[in-house]
């Protein structure tokens, strides 16, 4: 196998990670990691050097980027029934997050997965996303806010509803 | 060291929790922070955010790679041949005696297609081989395929007949197009060689015919009005020209 080869597949585990988050479903976010393998190596000879875990993550990025698109005009699906009262707090807390980041705006998302989670800098951030370093951080900065606030409001539904 | 006095900003918190900050402000930040309880019950709650984020994710990275997603598999498997073959042996098509369907508009940017292609090559590989599911819709049931097609698709999707060319509808089904639905149709000779036509909507208002083939697969492409068509079979180039040639005779009829 070319080094080439290796550093993409070394990459899969995180790349998985990532697309389950940002795109909630694991068929569909699988669906994103094949299609992103793929034009990767089928890129490979394009590939001239530099930072090939970037360079996966702009593909992945950019992909779910243009499958929200063409969803746009559809109703979201958000499970309507996922409160299980005996889920341990850690899995309640995983839903609340999963559920808050559903409701963020693509961009945000995307910042604050591949800041808070994947570990990449703001200035990769920036070159996945094509923008200047404040761009990100504001982004980063209203995702954070919105999560926040999202999450807390659950709770506080619960509460009131108990 | 920089000046402790200089009031923190939001953005500095942000980078603060994320290892952003130069080092020689981390300490004024802290300070900051021991002052303002408020603020530093947010930044706390950034980091319990990731903890959180980390905890619901991270088990992904143990779980089992599933096996379409391993690597000496997409590469074995024939998506990327397409890709080069269709941007390097990009042939105008001499259409053998098929004058009046040579003549057509100029040339799009085979850029238009390439994707398109694409999308039709990779269906037609992975239904042909399908014995018990090829289709959705059965050929026996051709008046609603078409209708239901032509519904969903939103241009007049009609199924050639190909019966002078010894092929029988298989059926088709609805597929998601590069930019919206898409319809595909097989077909079936006696002796059980497959061809597909594909259609999506196409950038493209008109173009010529194109060829791409490598390998065992070849596929002929074009637009007309607004609608790509591609004929896809195997590499006998003059069969496929065929069975292309009448898809687009009848095309013209029904269209024109």
């Amino acid at each position: 196998m070319t080094a080439f080869r290796q550093s993409v597949e070394a990459m899969i585990p995180a790349l998985r990670r990532y697309a389950r988050a940002l795109a909630r479903d694991a068929d569909i976010a699988d669906d994103l990691v094949q299609d992103t393998l793929v034009r990767a190596l089928r890129s490979e000879r394009l590939f001239l050097g530099g930072d090939v875990r970037s360079w996966l993550y702009t593909i992945l990025t950019n992909l779910n980027k243009n499958r929200r698109r063409s969803l746009a005009r559809r109703p979201q699906f958000m499970p309507l029934l996922d409160n299980n009262p005996d889920a341990s707090g850690t899995e309640a807390e995983g839903r609340d997050i999963a559920r808050a980041l559903a409701t963020l705006v693509e961009e945000q998302r995307a910042v604050l997965l591949l800041v808070m989670l994947e570990g990449l800098s703001y200035r990769e951030v920036a070159d996945i996303q094509g923008v200047p370093i404040g761009t990100v951080m504001s982004r980063l900065a209203r995702a954070r806010a919105h999560v926040k606030a999202s999450i807390e409001g659950e709770r506080t539904t619960l509460r009131r509803v108990k | 060291m920089t000046d402790p006095r200089i009031p923190v900003t939001e953005d500095e918190l942000h980078a603060y929790v994320d290892n952003e900050l130069p080092a020689e402000r981390r300490g004024d930040v802290e300070a900051w922070l021991a002052a303002h309880p408020e603020e530093a019950a947010r930044v706390e709650s950034w980091r319990s955010m990731a903890e959180v984020l980390h905890a619901r994710y991270d088990t992904v990275l143990d779980e089992a790679v599933p096996k379409r997603l391993e690597i000496e598999r997409l590469v074995r498997q024939p998506r990327r041949w397409l890709y080069g073959a269709i941007a390097a042996t990009l042939v105008a098509f001499v259409a053998g005696g098929g004058v009046g369907w040579m003549a057509r508009g100029a040339a799009a940017a085979p850029s238009v297609f390439q994707n398109f292609t694409l999308d039709a090559l990779d269906a037609h590989r992975l239904y042909v081989v399908e014995v018990r599911h090829p289709v959705e819709v059965p050929g026996s049931e051709r008046t609603h395929l078409q209708q239901w097609l032509t519904k969903r698709c939103g241009w007049d999707v009609r199924a050639p007949e190909l019966a002078a060319a010894g092929l029988k509808l298989v059926g088709g089904r609805l597929l998601p197009g590069p930019s919206g639905p898409a319809s595909f149709l097989m077909y079936e000779s006696a002796s059980g060689e497959r061809f597909t036509v594909y259609t999506a909507r196409a950038e493209a208002e008109t173009t010529q015919m194109r060829y791409a083939a490598q390998g065992t697969e070849s596929a002929l492409f074009w637009a007309d009005r607004g609608v790509g068509y591609v004929v896809s079979g195997g590499n006998d180039r003059g069969r496929l020209t065929q069975i292309a040639q009448a898809v687009y005779d009848q095309m013209e009829k029904n269209g024109g």
